[in-house]
């Protein structure tokens, strides 16, 4: 937990003596090349968002099934009932009309209308995005901090006992079946079998019951613990796993004997000298975990009914609501391409190896 | 280097601590839920499916369907005694002569829930709306189709006019709405109609409740209507909560946050079975497996498509098949038990309806040699690899479409490309995504494919699907579910439709399934059971429908949630020992972890800095 703050403000390594930002004072000819990089990232975002548009559409459409036939099936519908979802859907009109008309919405950010649900799909992302923020992101900050502060034990001591411990405990969980695990905890800590009383509840957000807004955000914290968990212990190994092998990386250099040289005690030096520079792959992989936060954890909320974007993913995909499904997949295609463009304009700030 | 131990002791002490801390906020807000219970009884109903619409116009999906039947009154309800109509809005019923005319009496103490009375004008309206509006007719439009006119006569007789007779005239499943409500909506909505969901709360409606909270993803919340001309309803609330996964909703009925869990599988029954404070309800099934046989699929005007094999359109091979199949083993092995083996069409749960072969009519029982035998004498003669060969020289290798998302059905599967092999049939087991299995059905590319209804009390719509006229206009546009079409049964099937003697209606539908089996392009395999389960210490009674053997979730009425009475022993509703005690011991032994945690890291890492 206390690697993070040393890890933008580390006095020393090799980050540490450059200037605050990239666009320093080196002349004109700098700034330049610095717009051509920046430019050239938001180019290529714009044409990767672009080609998702355009395949999530077609992919979608040439999925098997009709969604008319699906949402009708075992109920008593006449033909003419079934025409007129039909219409209502805009999937009489040819394929490329109804391209144009998705196309036309999306500079709106209008992202169409469910069929499920008959509501625009952007109100619908709308309502579940805070629920999967909350549970994705505390699930990914835990899991970044725990995996980072393990992966720095572990990687100080590649192959003592600590490190074997943790490096089998990590990639046991992360072997585990999201769902088995959820399962598991539901059982072991939800449902109140034999002696053990069922702490907490087996799904779902918030007991709707409640009314204040301190019992409310109690009974969610109270919700969230078992899917947190799981979360969690399915996706710290990764963290953990590249914060170890960077640091292995950085334990023969040259800096670190010149730090103990000075007499700096170990941990002063793992933390202060070692730590930020094996930090930058894991940033990335933070920041690239970060854009799929938005698509949630699909398994860890469809096991306790978190009322979040991955649940309603899943939902719309059962019908299949196409209209619901592409702009999801929009949104969580768009949201990678945002975060990776960040990561991008951001990691020059932290290494100057990469600088343009 | 290596001067000091490596900290594995830190690493787990942390771990176990943050851990420790995420158990810890658990345990503290559970005091505050746990001691919330005990304002009004409250019903929880574990759901998966998601909500469409709570506009009665266009919802559609089971879930909805289901909650606007206990919002909404039908002019005609079922009796959960004799399985045949019984009185709701309509306290009576009458018939004209040449049978297109019906006069409904309406009670006069029937009130929406905002006080405004209802009358036959609304009836009226209800009906008329969904003729007129395309959008309006989404739900419900198949039962008004042969309406050619309604009327609110007074204020309590609506009189509706038909095209051609029709016996179905008292299982309208048509919520009637209120007219004040509804007609400025449909006005303010226009075309938008489609899209209104309904989500103005609380819903204004006759029925025993009213909704009153919906919140997509959690759960819906309805009130007893306590003015209910039937009465008012044993709980003050139902309340219906998500688990997107059903093995979860079990274990919330056995932690008690819920009280009924529905569409079990035979294991999670099982598992249920002995658990205290539990009652398991096996109901006699409203469902039917089948496969279909592609006969050699045609349009209405009779233009060939698809690519069923074309040894199926002879009746011999088809028949041979069906008996080469034992529906018995199907109940074992594909529902280990938690069915019914089939004979006729309708399942036995209407038993004026369902018809099963007996004596000389079971000519398709389950009879492999006999099977071999008919096979070998019309001409299908085996090859060296022991597959037939069709009389025209076409190798008998079939192709099967099974649901991949319906065990049953998957394990059935199994067992028929086994049985057919008996017979010198080889079967290519597509087990695959409805959707693939969908298209593959309108498109007539199937050698066999699975399928299944849920009957309702009224089987018209059921039987309807294998008429001519439910074959497709132009491929893929196929009203039925079979490319079945037979004179026979199309004569028999206008007959029952227009015969208002429930008698004599019986019989010609009994004639309709005989004429199906016969045919073998239908097979029904089993019915299946319907498998539910609540806890006795929440719901002290409930009225089954029917009343013999029936079900709870998906009444034709609403007779369960009406009727449910809370449980006298209004214990603590989590169950178990008094969780309140647990926790705060689990919370004391936690805080003293975390402190002893918290000590140990802070001696060490001065330990580790004093090296």
């Amino acid at each position: 937990m206390t690697t993070t703050p040393t890890a933008a403000d580390g006095p020393t390594g090799a980050g540490a003596d450059d200037a605050p930002a990239p666009a320093g004072p080196r002349g004109p000819g700098r700034a330049a090349s610095v717009a051509v990089y920046v430019l050239g990232r938001l180019l290529t975002a714009i044409v990767s968002l672009f080609a998702v548009i355009v395949a999530g559409f077609f992919l979608f459409r040439i999925l098997p099934g009709d969604p008319v036939r699906a949402m009708t099936e075992g109920r008593e519908v006449t033909a003419e009932q079934r025409e007129e979802l039909r219409r209502q859907f805009g999937l009489d009109q040819p394929l490329w009309l109804q391209f144009l008309d998705y196309a036309k919405g999306l500079l709106h950010f209008d992202l169409g209308v469910s069929f499920q649900y008959r509501e625009p799909v952007a109100d619908l992302i709308l309502e579940r995005l805070g629920p999967t923020l909350l549970l994705a992101g505390t699930g990914t900050i835990i899991a970044a901090l725990l995996g980072l502060f393990l992966g720095t034990r572990a990687g100080w001591r590649p192959g003592g006992r600590g490190d074997r411990i943790n490096t089998a405990v990590a990639l046991f969980f992360w072997s585990v079946p999201t769902f088995w695990l959820g399962l598991l905890l539901i059982v072991l800590l939800a449902s109140g079998r034999g002696f053990m009383p069922g702490l907490f509840p087996t799904g779902g957000m918030v007991d709707p019951t409640l009314t204040g807004p301190v019992e409310r955000a109690l009974s969610t914290a109270q919700h969230m613990v078992l899917p947190i968990v799981t979360m969690v212990a399915v996706i710290y190994a990764q963290y953990l796993m590249i914060m170890r092998s960077s640091l292995m990386d950085e334990k023969g250099a040259d800096y670190l004997t010149t730090a103990r040289a000075k007499g700096l005690r170990d941990a002063l030096v793992r933390r202060r000298h070692a730590v930020p520079n094996a930090l930058l792959p894991t940033v990335t992989l933070i920041f690239l975990n970060l854009g799929q936060v938005v698509s949630g954890v699909i398994l860890v909320e469809t096991v306790f009914s978190w009322p979040g974007l991955g649940q309603l993913f899943y939902s719309g995909l059962q019908v299949p609501d196409i209209g619901l499904v592409q702009g999801l997949f929009v949104v969580f295609a768009a949201s990678v391409i945002l975060m990776n463009l960040l990561a991008d304009l951001v990691y020059p700030l932290l290494d100057p190896r990469v600088r343009p | 280097m290596n001067h000091h131990d490596p900290p594995t002791g830190t690493l787990l002490r942390r771990t176990a601590a943050s851990t420790a801390a995420l158990v810890l906020i658990g345990g503290l807000s559970a005091v505050p839920a746990a001691a919330q219970e005990g304002d009004g009884s409250r019903l929880t109903v574990a759901i998966a499916q998601q909500v469409d619409s709570f506009n009665p116009f266009t919802a559609q999906l089971a879930v909805t369907t289901n909650i606007l039947r206990h919002v909404y009154d039908r002019l005609v309800t079922i009796d959960p005694e004799t399985n045949g109509p019984a009185p709701s809005l309509a306290e009576g019923w009458e018939t004209s002569e040449d049978g297109l005319t019906w006069t409904f009496d309406l009670r006069d103490d029937v009130y929406f829930s905002d006080g405004e009375q209802l009358t036959a004008d609304d009836v009226a309206w209800t009906f008329t709306t969904i003729m007129e509006n395309d959008a309006a007719a989404i739900a419900s439009g198949n039962y008004v189709s042969g309406f050619e006119k309604v009327t609110a006569e007074d204020d309590r007789t609506v009189v509706i006019e038909l095209d051609e007779p029709q016996a179905t005239m008292t299982a309208l499943n048509v919520p009637i709405v209120p007219r004040h409500v509804w007609e400025p909506i449909l006005e303010e909505e226009g075309d938008a109609f489609s899209e209104y969901t309904g989500d103005d709360l609380p819903t204004v409606g006759s029925g025993p409740f009213v909704l009153t909270e919906h919140s997509r993803g959690e759960h819906i919340m309805l009130r007893a209507n306590p003015d209910h001309w039937r009465g008012a309803p044993g709980f003050d609330e139902l309340y219906f909560r998500y688990y997107s996964e059903k093995d979860a909703a079990v274990e919330a009925l056995r932690s008690g946050e819920v009280s009924f869990v529905y569409e079990l599988t035979d294991a999670q029954i099982t598992s249920l079975e002995s658990v205290e404070d539990i009652a398991v309800n096996i109901a006699d099934g409203k469902r039917f497996q089948a496969f279909t046989i592609n006969p050699g699929a045609v349009t209405q005007d009779g233009e060939e498509f698809g690519d069923g094999h074309p040894a199926l359109e002879d009746l011999t091979l088809r028949q041979a098949i069906v008996k080469a199949i034992d529906n018995e083993e199907i109940v074992r092995q594909g529902s280990n038990g938690q069915a019914v083996a089939a004979g006729g069409y309708i399942p036995p749960r209407y038993s004026d309806f369902h018809w099963s072969p007996e004596g000389e009519e079971a000519i398709l029982d389950f009879d492999p040699d006999a099977a071999n035998e008919m096979l070998d004498e019309a001409g299908y003669e085996r090859g060296d690899d022991g597959v037939r060969v069709s009389p025209d020289g076409d190798r008998l290798e079939l192709r099967m479409f099974v649901h991949s998302d319906r065990p049953d059905n998957v394990q059935a599967g199994l067992v028929i490309a086994e049985r057919l092999a008996d017979v010198g049939i080889e079967i290519d087991n597509r087990t695959v995504d409805p959707g693939i299995l969908s298209d593959a059905l309108y498109d007539a590319e199937y050698d066999l494919i699975f399928t299944g209804w849920t009957v309702n009390p009224d089987p018209d719509y059921v039987l309807s699907i294998h008429t001519c006229g439910a074959l497709p206009t132009e491929p893929g546009t196929m009203q039925g579910d079979a490319y079945f079409c037979d004179e026979e049964y199309d004569e028999l099937y206008e007959a029952q439709l227009a015969e208002y003697d429930p008698e004599k209606r019986a019989e010609l539908i009994h004639r309709l399934q005989e004429v199906l089996y016969r045919e073998a392009v239908v097979n029904v395999l089993t019915y299946p059971n319907i498998l539910e389960a609540y806890r006795t210490d929440q719901i002290e009674d409930l009225q089954l429908e029917p009343a013999e053997g029936g079900n709870i979730w998906g009444q034709d009425g609403y007779w369960a949630w009406w009727s449910a009475q809370p449980a006298e022993t209004s214990g603590s509703p989590t169950g178990g020992p008094s969780t309140g005690a647990v926790i705060g011991i689990g919370v004391g032994a936690l805080v003293l972890v975390v402190a002893g945690a918290f000590l140990f890291f802070r001696r060490r890492s001065t330990m580790e800095d004093r090296e």
